[in-house]
C-alpha cells in the first residue's frame, strides 16, 4: 500500500542546540511514510488507547457497583478487517485484556464498532431468529457520517478523496449545525466527533437515551436533519417552502450558514467567477426573467475592468438585491436566497448510516490505511481550528516514539507524541463526563428499584 | 375481564362519546361462526381498500374520504347497536388471521394504523381528548407560562407547515421527542432539550404511535397463543377459516415469478428496452453506463430482476460482468456477490426478499449518486420528458403524463406511459414494477409457455 509523500517537516528541528547532530538524529529516527502491519504492531503496542476505548464501551458497567450489568460489554460487537481484506465480524470481549490482546495479536487494519446485542454475539447461532430468545441489537450509539465527496458538486478546489483547507470548512460547518441541534433540540450531552482519517467526520451520540433509540426514531432524527434531497437528475435539490422556516433551520442559517457562505465559501470557491459556476446557482431560481437579467449583466461584465472588490461578492449582492427587492411579490423568490445558501453549505448526511442499529462504524483512534492518519477526536467548540492536513500520521508517531528513546514502562507512551493531545481531550472532555453520568444513571436506577421493592414489602 | 363499555370512560355528557375502540382486550362476547367469518371479510375489504389507496399514492385528504366511504360501505350492521361489536369482533378475528408471519403482521399493522389514524382525525376535539386520556401515558398540557416562553418559536413552526399562528389559549402537549417520530421527521414540531411541543391537531401522531406499538406487541402475543394452543384446538372449526382468509386477500407479491418468462442474460437488453418500467430502465441504463450502482439501486433493480425470472447464477454473471469493469472481478466476488446471494435467500437468515412495490419505491429517497426511487417523482420535468421520449411516448400522451406528475399521481403517470408505449389500455393501473413487466410481456408475447 503506497502513500503520497508527506512532508514531515525535516527542516526545523533543533536538538540540544546542535544542528548537524540533530539532523543526523532525525535521519536515524526517520520513519518512511506508510501503512503496514509492522507499523501497526508498534501502534497497537504502544499508542492505541485500549483501556479508554474499553471504558467507553463499558458505559460504567465495570463491576464496581452491585447494579452493574456484567454481561454488557461482552454483548458489544466489534469487527476487525485484517490484511488482505479478511473480515472478522461478531468479535466480543469480556475484559480489557482480552480486547487488547486480540487487537495486538490480530493487528487489524480497521476496527469497527457495532451494536450491543441481546446476547453475546459469538453465541448468536444458539438463538432463534424470531420469537422470544432472539439475537438482536438492543443498544447502539446514535451515529452520523459526513463525507466531503458528497459535496463534490459545490467544491472546485478538490474532488473525490482529496481534501484541502479551502473545502474542509464545509465539514466544520456541518459539525456546528448538527452539534448545536443535537444539544439544544434533542437534549443530548455526550457527543463525540471524530475525524474519519481522510475526507470526513463521524459523530457518536452516547447518551443512554440515544443508545436506546429504535430504528424508527433514528430515521426520524435523520429526516429532521435532512434538507438536501437531490442527485444529478433532480433540478432543485433544496426546497424550503412555507411562509416561515422551522426554528432549527433559522438558527442554522443565521448562526452558521449565512456568514460561512458569504465570507468563506463564496470567495474561497469563487462561486460566481465563471459561467459554468454561476449557471449552477441560477438554476436554483425558478424565474426566467430574473435569471436572464442576471446572466446578461454578468456576461458583459466579464470584459470590464477588474474592480478592487471581489467579483463573487459583487455578483452575490446583485442576485440578493433582485430577489429580495420590494418588487418581488412571490414568496418563493425571496426564499431562493436561503435555498442557495442551504444548497451549498447545509450538512449532507449519509442517511443509511444513522437509520439502522446494526450499522458498523469505524472506531476512533484507528489509522486510515490510505492516508496513514489517525482518526482523532475533534472538539466541536473549536472545530474551525481543526486542520486535517496536520493530523498525526502513523509514521510520524513512530518517529516521535523513536526520538524519545527506549522506555521500559510502556504505559503512557502516547503522552510524549502528538497523539497525547487527542487522548487527553478524549478523556477529559468526553469520557470522564460520560462515565460520571453513567454511574449516576446506574445508581439511581438501582435506588429506584430498591425503593420499589421496599414499598412492596411494606405491610 | 372488561366489558366493552369500559373501553370508554362513562361520561356524563352524551355527545362526548367516542365510538372508536382502542382494541385493548378481546371482548367476551358470543360470536356466531358465520359472523366470525363475515365480519372479518367486511373489515378486510376496508383494509384492502386502504392498501390500494395508499399504493395509488392518494393524498391524506383523499385517503380520509376513502376511509369514510369504505367504512360506511362495509361495516354496517342491521342493528345499529351492533356497530361497535362488529368493529371490535372483526378486528380481533383479523388479528388471528394476520399474526402468523412477519409479513402478514407488518401489513395488518400498517393498515389498521392507517385506519385508526383517519378515524381518529374524524372525531371531535373533545372526543379526541377523551381518547387521549385512555392511553397508558396520559399527556399533560403545557402550562400557560411555559407556552408564553416558547410562543414565538411555536408560531414559526406553525407557519412553516402552512398553519395559522397559535392563539393565546392554544393547547400544546410537551412530550419526549421519541414519542412523535413522524412529527420530528417532518420538522412539524418545535424541539427543545429533547421535548417536542405537540399541537392539539397533531395529537393524532402521538396517539397513532401508541396505537401501533400496542398492536404490534399484541400481534406477537397472539401469534404465540395461536401456535401453542388455538390452532390445534380449533382445527375443525376456526383454523380453516382463519387460514383461508389471509391467502385470499393479499395481492401477488412477485417473489415467485408465476408465469415463467425466464429471461437470460443475452435477452436482457432487449427486454429492458421493451418491457421495463421507467424506474428500472433508468437503473439498468445507469448500470450499463457507469458499471456501478449504489446500494439502493442494487436492491431495487436486483430484486426486480429476480421477480422477472432471472436465476441466481445468471444474476451473478450479469452483475459481475458490469461491476468488474469498474471494480475488478475479485472485488466483485468479495464485496458484492454476497449481497446478491442474500437477496435470493441463500445467505444469512435466508429471507427470500420480495421485489419492491410502487408504494415502497415512491416513498424511498434517493440521495447524491443514487438512481433508485420513482423517476416520476424525482426527475425534473426536463429529464423526465427526455426519458419518456426515449421510450417512445408521443407528444399528446407526454402532456397527459406530465399532468399526472404535477398532481403527484406517480403511478397513474406510469400507467399512462405503459398505455402509450404498448398502445393498449391498462385498467388495473400499475402498482408494482413486476406487474408492468409481466403485463408488457403478455402483450408482446401473447403465447407464453409456462416453463414449469
Amino acid at each position: 500500500m503506497t502513500m503520497e509523500e508527506v512532508d514531515s517537516g525535516r527542516d526545523a528541528m533543533e536538538i540540544d542546540g546542535c544542528e548537524p547532530e540533530g539532523q543526523e538524529k532525525m535521519r536515524e529516527n526517520a520513519v518512511p511514510d506508510g501503512f503496514n502491519a509492522n507499523y501497526l504492531k508498534v501502534y497497537y503496542g504502544k499508542l492505541f488507547p485500549h483501556s479508554d476505548l474499553f471504558k467507553w464501551m463499558s458505559y460504567g458497567n465495570d463491576g464496581k457497583h452491585p447494579a452493574c450489568d456484567q454481561s454488557y460489554i461482552g454483548r458489544r460487537e466489534f469487527s476487525f478487517t485484517l490484511a488482505d481484506d479478511i473480515y472478522l465480524r461478531f468479535q466480543s470481549f469480556n475484559s480489557v485484556h482480552e480486547m487488547e490482546n486480540s487487537i495486538k495479536e490480530k493487528c487489524p487494519f480497521k476496527i469497527d464498532i457495532g451494536p450491543v446485542y441481546s446476547v453475546d454475539p459469538t453465541k448468536r447461532h444458539a438463538y432463534a431468529q424470531s420469537g422470544d430468545n432472539v439475537f438482536t441489537p438492543v443498544e447502539r450509539e446514535l451515529v452520523f457520517d459526513i463525507d466531503i465527496t458528497d459535496y463534490d458538486d459545490v467544491r472546485y478546489c478538490c474532488s473525490g478523496a482529496d481534501v484541502c483547507l479551502d473545502c474542509w470548512p464545509l465539514m466544520t460547518v456541518a459539525i456546528k449545525v448538527i452539534d448545536t441541534a443535537l444539544r439544544d433540540d434533542f437534549g443530548f450531552n455526550h457527543i463525540l466527533w471524530v475525524y474519519s482519517g481522510r475526507r470526513g467526520v463521524h459523530c457518536w451520540v452516547c447518551d443512554g437515551r440515544a443508545r436506546r433509540l429504535s430504528n424508527e426514531q433514528r430515521a426520524a432524527i435523520a429526516d429532521y436533519f435532512r434538507v438536501y434531497k437531490g442527485n444529478e437528475n433532480s433540478q432543485k435539490k433544496v426546497s424550503l417552502v412555507g411562509p416561515a422556516l422551522h426554528p432549527f433551520l433559522v438558527r442554522s442559517y443565521t448562526e452558521v450558514l449565512k456568514d460561512f457562505f458569504e465570507e468563506k465559501l463564496l470567495p474561497g470557491q469563487k462561486l460566481f467567477s465563471t459561467e459554468e459556476r454561476y449557471k449552477k446557482i441560477l438554476e436554483i431560481i425558478p424565474d426566467e426573467s430574473i435569471t436572464s437579467e442576471l446572466r446578461g449583466k454578468w456576461q458583459e461584465n466579464r470584459r470590464s475592468s477588474i474592480s478592487k472588490e471581489d467579483i463573487n461578492a459583487i455578483r452575490w449582492e446583485q442576485l440578493k438585491h433582485i430577489l429580495q427587492s420590494g418588487k418581488q411579490k412571490a414568496q418563493g423568490l425571496r426564499r431562493c436566497v436561503e435555498e442557495i445558501v442551504f444548497s451549498y453549505t447545509y450538512p449532507r448526511l449519509d442517511m443509511e448510516v444513522s437509520k439502522h442499529m446494526n450499522h458498523l462504524l469505524k472506531a476512533p483512534f484507528c489509522v486510515h490505511p490510505k492516508t496513514g492518519r489517525v482518526c482523532v477526536p475533534i472538539d466541536p467548540k473549536s472545530c474551525e481550528e481543526f486542520d486535517p492536513t496536520s493530523v498525526p500520521t502513523l509514521s510520524k508517531l513512530l518517529e516521535e516514539l523513536n526520538m524519545g528513546g527506549f522506555r521500559a514502562d510502556a504505559d503512557d507512551e502516547w503522552e510524549r507524541t502528538s497523539l497525547g493531545k487527542s487522548v487527553k481531550f478524549f478523556r477529559l472532555s468526553f469520557l470522564q463526563p460520560l462515565l460520571k453520568s453513567c454511574k449516576e444513571e446506574i445508581e439511581s436506577a438501582y435506588n429506584a428499584k430498591l425503593q420499589l421493592s421496599k414499598n412492596s414489602l411494606s405491610w | 375481564m372488561e366489558i366493552i363499555r369500559s373501553q370508554r370512560r362513562p361520561s356524563k355528557v352524551d355527545d362526548v362519546v367516542s365510538t372508536l375502540p382502542l382494541y385493548r382486550s378481546a371482548p367476551p362476547l358470543q360470536v356466531r361462526l358465520e359472523d366470525f367469518e363475515l365480519f372479518a371479510i367486511d373489515r378486510l375489504r376496508v383494509l384492502k381498500g386502504i392498501s390500494d389507496g395508499l399504493s395509488r399514492g392518494k393524498k391524506p385528504d383523499e385517503m380520509e374520504k376513502l376511509v369514510i366511504d369504505l367504512w360506511k360501505a362495509n361495516m354496517r350492521h342491521p342493528q345499529a347497536s351492533e356497530f361497535v361489536n362488529k368493529d371490535i369482533i372483526s378486528h380481533f378475528v383479523l388479528r388471528l388471521v394476520y399474526c402468523r408471519t412477519e409479513d402478514l403482521r407488518k401489513w395488518f399493522l400498517s393498515m389498521e394504523t392507517a385506519l385508526f389514524r383517519h378515524r381518529f382525525r374524524l372525531e371531535t376535539p373533545e372526543a379526541q381528548r377523551v381518547l387521549l386520556s385512555e392511553f397508558d401515558h396520559p399527556y399533560k398540557a403545557v402550562s400557560h407560562a411555559e407556552f408564553e416562553s416558547v410562543k414565538e418559536k411555536l408560531g414559526q413552526v406553525a407557519r412553516s407547515i402552512g398553519q395559522s399562528l397559535p392563539s393565546a389559549d392554544a393547547i400544546y402537549f410537551k412530550v419526549p421527542f421519541e414519542e412523535v417520530p413522524e412529527l420530528v421527521a417532518g420538522r412539524r414540531v418545535f424541539l427543545q432539550k429533547g421535548h417536542a411541543y405537540v399541537a392539539m391537531n397533531q395529537v393524532v401522531s402521538l396517539v397513532v404511535t401508541q396505537f401501533r406499538s400496542h398492536l404490534s406487541k399484541a400481534l406477537v402475543l397472539t401469534n404465540r397463543k395461536w401456535t401453542s394452543t388455538i390452532r390445534e384446538q380449533e382445527k375443525e372449526r376456526l383454523t380453516p377459516i382463519v387460514e383461508a382468509l389471509s391467502t385470499s386477500y393479499l395481492g401477488p407479491d412477485y417473489s415467485q415469478p408465476r408465469e415463467f418468462v425466464e429471461i437470460s442474460i443475452k435477452d436482457i437488453d432487449q427486454v429492458a428496452n421493451s418491457s421495463f418500467p421507467l424506474c428500472m430502465r433508468h437503473l439498468f441504463e445507469k448500470l450499463r453506463e457507469d458499471h456501478h450502482l449504489k446500494h439502493g439501486g442494487r436492491m431495487q433493480l436486483g430484486l426486480f430482476l429476480k421477480g422477472v425470472g432471472l436465476k441466481l447464477d445468471d444474476a451473478l454473471a450479469f452483475w459481475k460482468a458490469e461491476f468488474s469493469q469498474k471494480v475488478g472481478s475479485e472485488r466483485f466476488d468479495k464485496e458484492y456477490a454476497y449481497s446478491i446471494r442474500h437477496n435470493y435467500g441463500k445467505e444469512g437468515k435466508r429471507t427470500d426478499y420480495t421485489p419492491y412495490s410502487c408504494q415502497k419505491i415512491i416513498s424511498s429517497t434517493p440521495g447524491v449518486g443514487d438512481h433508485h426511487g420513482c423517476p416520476y417523482r424525482h426527475f425534473s420535468e426536463e429529464n423526465l420528458r427526455a426519458a419518456l421520449g426515449k421510450m417512445g411516448v408521443g407528444n399528446r400522451a407526454m402532456e397527459d403524463v406530465m399532468d399526472k406528475v404535477r398532481n403527484r399521481h406517480y403511478q397513474l403517470a406510469c400507467t399512462l406511459t405503459f398505455e402509450a408505449v404498448h398502445g393498449t389500455s391498462c385498467d388495473a393501473g400499475i402498482n408494482h414494477p413486476n406487474q408492468y413487466f409481466s403485463d408488457s410481456q403478455k402483450i408482446l408475447h401473447p403465447k407464453v409457455d409456462p416453463a414449469r
